[in-house]
């Protein structure tokens, strides 16, 4: 990205004005936190923290053939969404079977699909289905045009709720609905990336300002940047496309495996992936506790004196209060309570294989 | 924001001598630029540092730093403290956020050190 004009979003000026701390994030400038990753994180456990993810990529893919075209290119089944206002976890994968990225397909209309993929993959992720969905089916990156806020929270339903109105029907976990939100038409996801329960709204991106400043407006919704939607996703185990996922590993592997359809027919991928599965992964991305450190990204995971792995997503978890990672490691030293270490540095400090989610207390598992 | 009692290091650390003594911390910037600190690792009594080298570390939920010390000579106390409520660097930077004594070797160190209005010059082309 160096020399390249860094993106903005819709809501610049309204973190600026926030008094948040910008970063470059996947060739946009993003609020990282307004007062702390910490005091977010918790405002989220605890309340409603409100995100501005609309450097998101959002693919509108529609036409008769729509369906049996993304059943082809897409991992997940999906015959499974087949009602309009379903939702799925679904990732993109290549010919050997590895992960170009994960997304959720929302359908959103008759013959109509919805697509959000990760920012940093938007070139690549399109480039990649549009060269490979048939004539007949029409597809619009609208990323540019499209604003996504995400909502989370114990009491993010419940704000949610009140600015949709009376007599709104809030969409089932995984289920997206069409909203009227102060004059705003939206689309409203029952979906998330911090495990607790929430929202998150697609509008066009004229209407971001408005949104956000009528979410904020409730005492409960606190802003929060990209920091604490990381230790909010680390503690749920959930993965990061860049940090667990990438070009060189398959679902599987990845545990992913419940994303991948192996019984609805061909799809791009299907017989490496099948293979992984029949012979079991040779690696496995292992939950890490790590109660006397800091594991980050890149960090050796060892065994006794050998390097086994190397750390994939890790920080610090504000609920926890000690260090959780996530780490490809041998099968065999993938099984919960096996005993690793982690380099950090100069020193080599404990490391016990957790399985995720490392907070099992929030909204979305109290239900 | 910067008191007029202490030097300070170009990487950030400030020093509060007394007699042959250095209190060392981080400054006011210094935290602020770090966020809400998780971690601090520092050395034990007994270990020598040598000015312009690291003697520790320090990370927020982001970011892993090194703390360099301004001044050579034996730590004789550590802020044990940190180790459970790390957030004091943050809340307290000058005060209990203190970090280690150490007993100055070469005296001659502190005056290569900024003063305050001069650091605050420094921070200023800095932020």
């Amino acid at each position: 990205m160096t020399g390249e004009e860094l993106k903005r979003t819709p809501l610049y000026e309204e973190h600026v004005a926030l008094g948040a701390r910008m970063v470059p994030f996947a060739g946009w400038e993003m609020p990282v936190y307004y007062g702390g990753i910490i005091e977010e994180h918790n405002a989220v456990r605890g309340s409603a923290g409100l995100f501005d993810v609309c450097h998101m990529a959002e693919f509108r893919i529609f036409g008769a053939s729509a369906a049996d075209a993304l059943q082809r290119l897409l991992t997940n089944d999906i015959s499974r969404v087949s009602e309009i206002g379903d939702a799925q976890y679904t990732l993109l994968c290549d010919e050997d079977g590895h992960m170009i990225d994960d997304l959720i397909v929302y359908h959103t209309g008759e013959l109509e699909y919805m697509i959000v993929a990760n920012a940093a993959n938007r070139a690549n992720d399109w480039g990649w289905l549009d060269e490979r969905l048939p004539e007949s089916v029409e597809r619009v990156d609208e990323s540019d045009r499209t604003a996504l806020l995400a909502l989370q929270g114990p009491k993010a339903l419940s704000v949610a709720r009140e600015v949709a109105g009376e007599g709104f029907e809030m969409p089932e976990r995984f289920q997206v609905a069409g909203a009227d939100l102060d004059g705003v038409p939206v689309l409203l996801a029952r979906t998330g990336y911090t495990g607790e329960d929430g929202v998150e709204i697609v509008s066009h991106s004229s209407h971001a300002v408005q949104l956000w400043r009528l979410l904020l407006s409730f005492p409960e919704v606190a802003p929060c940047g990209l920091g604490a939607r990381d230790t909010l996703r680390l503690e749920m185990g959930y993965a990061l496309y860049g940090s667990d996922m990438d070009r060189t590993v398959d679902p599987v592997s990845a545990g992913l495996g419940w994303a991948v359809s192996m019984g609805k027919g061909e799809f791009v991928g299907r017989e490496p992936i099948a293979q992984v599965k029949a012979s079991g992964p040779e690696r496995r991305l292992a939950g890490l506790t790590v109660p006397d450190g800091i594991p980050r990204h890149g960090y050796p995971v060892l065994h006794g004196e050998e390097e086994v792995g190397t750390v994939a997503s890790g920080g610090f978890s504000p609920t926890l209060g000690h260090g959780i990672a996530t780490a490809y490691v041998p099968s065999a030293l993938s099984v919960e309570g096996t005993r690793l270490a982690v380099g950090i540095r100069r020193k080599t400090v404990p490391a016990v294989v957790t399985k995720p989610p490392f907070v099992r207390d929030t909204s979305l598992f109290r239900g | 924001m910067y008191p007029s009692d202490l030097k300070y290091a170009r990487e950030h650390e400030w020093v509060r001598v007394d007699g042959d003594t250095a209190t060392i911390g981080i400054s006011d910037f210094a935290q602020d630029q770090l966020g809400e600190v998780v971690y601090v690792d520092l050395p034990s009594e007994g270990d020598e540092v040598t000015a312009g080298d690291t003697f520790g570390e320090i990370e927020s939920v982001k970011s892993v730093s090194e703390l360099y010390a301004p001044v050579s000579g034996e730590v004789v106390k550590v802020n044990e403290a940190l180790e459970d409520t790390p957030e004091t660097v943050n809340e307290d930077p000058y005060g209990d956020g203190w970090m280690i004594v150490v007993r100055i070797s070469d005296p001659s160190q502190v005056d290569d050190l900024m003063d305050a209005g001069a650091y605050e010059a420094f921070v200023s082309e800095e932020a």
